[in-house]
């Protein structure tokens, strides 16, 4: 079993949980996550560790309510514990001393951004992040993120914080005005996909991280499939990071939708259950 | 006595009830039929049947002790040998093993082993009686083994009971390997595998769960860091292979393991009960005739799918699936389309399985072995309108715990290459099961993880 140590309602649907997993909180590496399971019933998620604390034993994780599984783990307290939690599992960013690095982050992708940036600018790069949220509530992490960034811009898809906007937008702006060796895209599939088309305009390498559908996340059932420079990768032995200029990104969205007739009984299920 | 030539048939459930449930499909021998099939047996002084059976069992003599109605004795009997009777009775490809080799077997009439076996084993569970183990005194010596499916699980409980301290180490959050994610319910239910691997619990034997080797530890840190004096690999061979056509990558093309993983070890055949959703198509083709196809397509039949069609290379006469699964399939309704093999999966604008594109094939001359190769036929494009793929061509070995092992020697393949002890290219490493030989049975896993408890027990004791 494994402990929810600390839980911090974020925003309205997002939630984060220090979960007491020893073994992991030692080993585990920016960009790497784990799957978890709540009880005898449940689905295996994998979530990423948005930050882990080696002497205390805790891996940090961020959830987002999309459906029911993730609803359901949001209904769960400090003291309750989860049935199952396996990692680290995936491959471990690339972290080196890249020069100007540009970290593009949205919704939920701002949470597994955070290892990385700080871990990059550790390396000795400058950081420059651009968050983008729906709304000024749907915001998380600011501060946190402004800690380990040289700068860092918001953008709102409604105005009502920072600028009016996508990430795309300002990303631009700073790819126009400087010179940036590397960037990291993590976020909804399409606001990846797009900032991989403007970075590609402008030459930079860019790293994303797919979130396909898991079951084992151990390379043993194949449901995370995706096509890389045309050939099939298995996200989550090969990935979750990959070369955001050769993801066949429409193959990856469509593969999203595979079980959204299913989702929505399940969900169904959770909403007469009375949550 | 004459001989008696009249096998005994194993009762099973009626086809058209049991495609639409998960209840086993067998429901093995009453008393006085495993009584008649066991006076069958001539109990011959030199018994071909054991030199069938990969852990030697002593056949003629369970089989006698059956007929004298000691059932227990019986029973440990078959425990001497074998870790898992219940399941090997169930699961082993018994016509090419010990039955294949029974001296009445050219007859038509070889004893039913399997049967018997799995009538000794379940009768032994359902008294509650609790197994008498024995274990040697403490050695201090420690063992990591890495994977919990059937070799593992046979390595582990051997050096138990040689009296080492035994860690296993498994991914999942069950033990078993695929005996629990593979193998479906209605042909292995699944309170029997808890209830066989109970025993290695009670010998002490330390379980960790969700450890994912090669990630959250390495065989390195198990020797260097953890004190472990040897380690035995037995990780199966779990990464699924694909067949690299165009429209493999749709949405309702899944890996069988995907499949069989989701319906079995997360229990979607129970959703919305439990959580985990699966998708089964009206039409479904199953690519593939071995063990895991045979599955994979009555699964699909029993999850509501109208057609499942087997979608294999060669003739029925190639068919590499135990015998008894392939007239099971069939009773219950899945189609075989032989000599096909696809070349393409088309699917519509949104991503969703349309059909399967496949050519036909001829059996032409024999090769080497013997089986004649099949050839395709110019020309006979053709497709089956399908809206679901399960693609059940073979595994490979997982390299996710390889790739971190340094020093570690594998095949072409990428097996670990093991001598006849499991003894590796490192030293006090062994390996054993699927991830050595390839994709193969339980009872062959279940051998290689006792006999290299043997060899890491001499290993222990001249170190
Ligand atoms: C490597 C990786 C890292 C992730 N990190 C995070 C994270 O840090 N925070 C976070 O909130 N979410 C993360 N996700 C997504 C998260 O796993 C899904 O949101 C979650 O599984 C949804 O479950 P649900 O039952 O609530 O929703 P459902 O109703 O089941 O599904 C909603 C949508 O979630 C996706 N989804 C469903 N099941 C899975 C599954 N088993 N694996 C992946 N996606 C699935 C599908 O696209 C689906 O359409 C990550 C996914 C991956 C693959
Ligand atoms: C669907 C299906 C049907 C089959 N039907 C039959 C049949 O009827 N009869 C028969 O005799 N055989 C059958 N087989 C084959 C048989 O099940 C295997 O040969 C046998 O299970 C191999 O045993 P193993 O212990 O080597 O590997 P596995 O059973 O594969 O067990 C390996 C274990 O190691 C774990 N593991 C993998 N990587 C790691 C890691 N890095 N760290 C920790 N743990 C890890 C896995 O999760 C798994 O639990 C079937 C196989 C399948 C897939
Ligand atoms: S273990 Fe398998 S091969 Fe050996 S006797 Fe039993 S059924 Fe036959
Ligand atoms: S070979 Fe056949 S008849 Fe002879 S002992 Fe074995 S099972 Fe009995
Ligand atoms: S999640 Fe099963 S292979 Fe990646």
């Amino acid at each position: 079993m494994y402990k929810i140590m600390k839980k911090e309602i974020l925003n309205p649907s997002v939630v984060l949980m220090d979960v007491y997993a020893p073994d992991i909180a030692k080993t585990c590496k920016a960009g790497q996550f784990i799957v978890l399971r709540i009880d005898e019933v449940g689905e295996r998620i994998p979530l990423t560790i948005a930050d882990f604390f080696p002497e205390e034993g805790l891996v940090r994780i961020v959830t987002q309510t999309v459906g029911y599984t993730s609803r359901k783990l949001m209904n769960m307290e400090q003291g309750d514990s989860f049935l199952d939690f396996i990692g680290p599992l995936g491959q471990e960013s690339e972290i080196e001393n890249y020069g100007t690095v540009l970290c593009v982050c949205g919704g939920l992708g701002i949470a597994p951004m955070y290892p990385i940036a700080r871990e990059l600018k550790k390396a000795g790069n400058k950081v420059i992040t651009v968050v983008g949220a729906r709304n000024k509530e749907l915001l998380i992490w600011e501060d946190v993120l402004k800690e380990v960034s040289n700068e860092i811009y918001v953008t709102t898809d409604d105005g009502s914080y920072g600028r009016k906007g996508l990430v795309t937008d300002v990303s631009k702006e700073i790819l126009e005005r400087e010179k940036i060796d590397h960037a990291w895209a993590i976020g909804p599939v399409i606001m990846m996909k797009f900032t991989a088309l403007l970075t590609k305009e402008y030459n930079v390498p860019t790293i994303v991280s797919m979130n396909p559908i898991m079951v084992d996340g151990t390379g043993m059932c194949g449901a995370c499939r995706l096509e890389v420079d045309g050939k099939t990768k298995f996200a989550c032995v090969d990935g979750p990071e990959f070369d955001g200029h050769k993801v066949n990104w429409d193959l990856s969205m469509r593969r999203m939708n595979i079980y959204k007739a299913k989702e929505e009984i399940a969900l169904e299920k959770a909403i007469k259950g009375g949550f | 006595m004459a001989l008696n030539l009249n096998r005994v048939d194993m009762p099973n459930r009626d086809p058209d009830a049991r495609n639409k449930d998960f209840i086993e499909v067998a429901e093995g021998y009453n008393v006085d039929m495993a009584a008649e099939e066991a006076s069958r047996c001539l109990n011959c002084k030199k018994p071909l049947c054991r030199s069938g059976c990969p852990v030697n069992i002593d056949i003629p003599r369970f089989i006698n002790q059956v007929t004298k109605k000691d059932y227990d004795a019986a029973y440990y009997t078959l425990k001497e040998f074998s870790l898992l009777p219940a399941v090997c009775g169930r699961v082993c490809p018994q016509e090419h093993q010990c039955e294949g080799a029974c001296i009445l077997n050219p007859k038509g009439a070889a004893i039913g082993i399997g049967r018997l076996e799995r009538y000794v084993a379940d009768k032994f569970r359902e008294s509650g009686k609790e197994e008498v183990l024995q274990k040697a005194p403490d050695t201090g010596k420690k063992v990591a083994v890495l994977g919990g499916g059937p070799a593992g699980l046979a390595c582990a409980y051997d050096l138990a009971k040689l009296g080492h301290s035994v860690t296993i180490y498994e991914a999942l959050h069950t033990l078993g390997g695929v005996l629990m994610y593979g193998i479906p319910e209605f042909r292995l239910p699944k309170n029997i595998v808890n209830k066989e691997i109970e025993n290695i619990e009670k010998l002490g034997v330390k379980i960790e769960l969700n450890s994912v080797a090669g990630r959250v530890n390495t065989v390195e840190k198990l020797m260097k860091e953890d004190g472990f004096d040897a380690v035995f690999i037995g990780t199966g061979a779990g990464l699924p292979y694909f067949l690299n056509i165009p429209g493999e990558n749709l949405n309702e093309v899944y890996s069988a393991n995907e499949f069989l993983t989701r319906v079995n070890l997360m229990k979607a055949y129970k959703f919305p009960e439990y959580d985990t959703p699966v998708f089964v198509g009206e039409k479904v083709a199953v690519v593939g005739a071995g063990n895991v196809a045979m599955d994979a397509a009555r699964t699909a039949k029993r999850l509501g799918a109208k057609d499942v069609y087997i979608v294999y290379r060669r003739s029925k006469d190639e068919v590499p699936a135990r015998l008894e699964e392939l007239e099971h399939a069939e009773e219950e309704g899945v189609k075989l389309q032989l000599l096909t093999s696809p070349i393409e999966v088309i699917g519509d604008e949104n991503g969703h399985v349309t059909a399967l594109r496949c050519v036909s094939y001829e059996l032409g001359e024999p090769d080497e072995g013997g089986r004649r190769k099949p050839v395709e036929i110019p020309n006979s494009e053709f497709d089956m309108p399908m809206d679901m793929v399960v693609m059940a061509i073979g595994q490979g070995p997982n390299p996710l715990l390889l790739e971190t092992t340094k020093g570690l020697e594998l095949n072409k393949r990428g097996n670990i290459v093991a001598d006849d002890d499991g003894k590796t290219s490192i030293e006090g490493v062994f390996a054993g099961g699927d991830i050595v030989t390839g994709a193969a049975t339980v009872i062959l896993a279940m051998g290689a993880g006792k006999k290299t408890a043997q060899s890491i027990h001499d290993y222990l004791n001249n170190k």
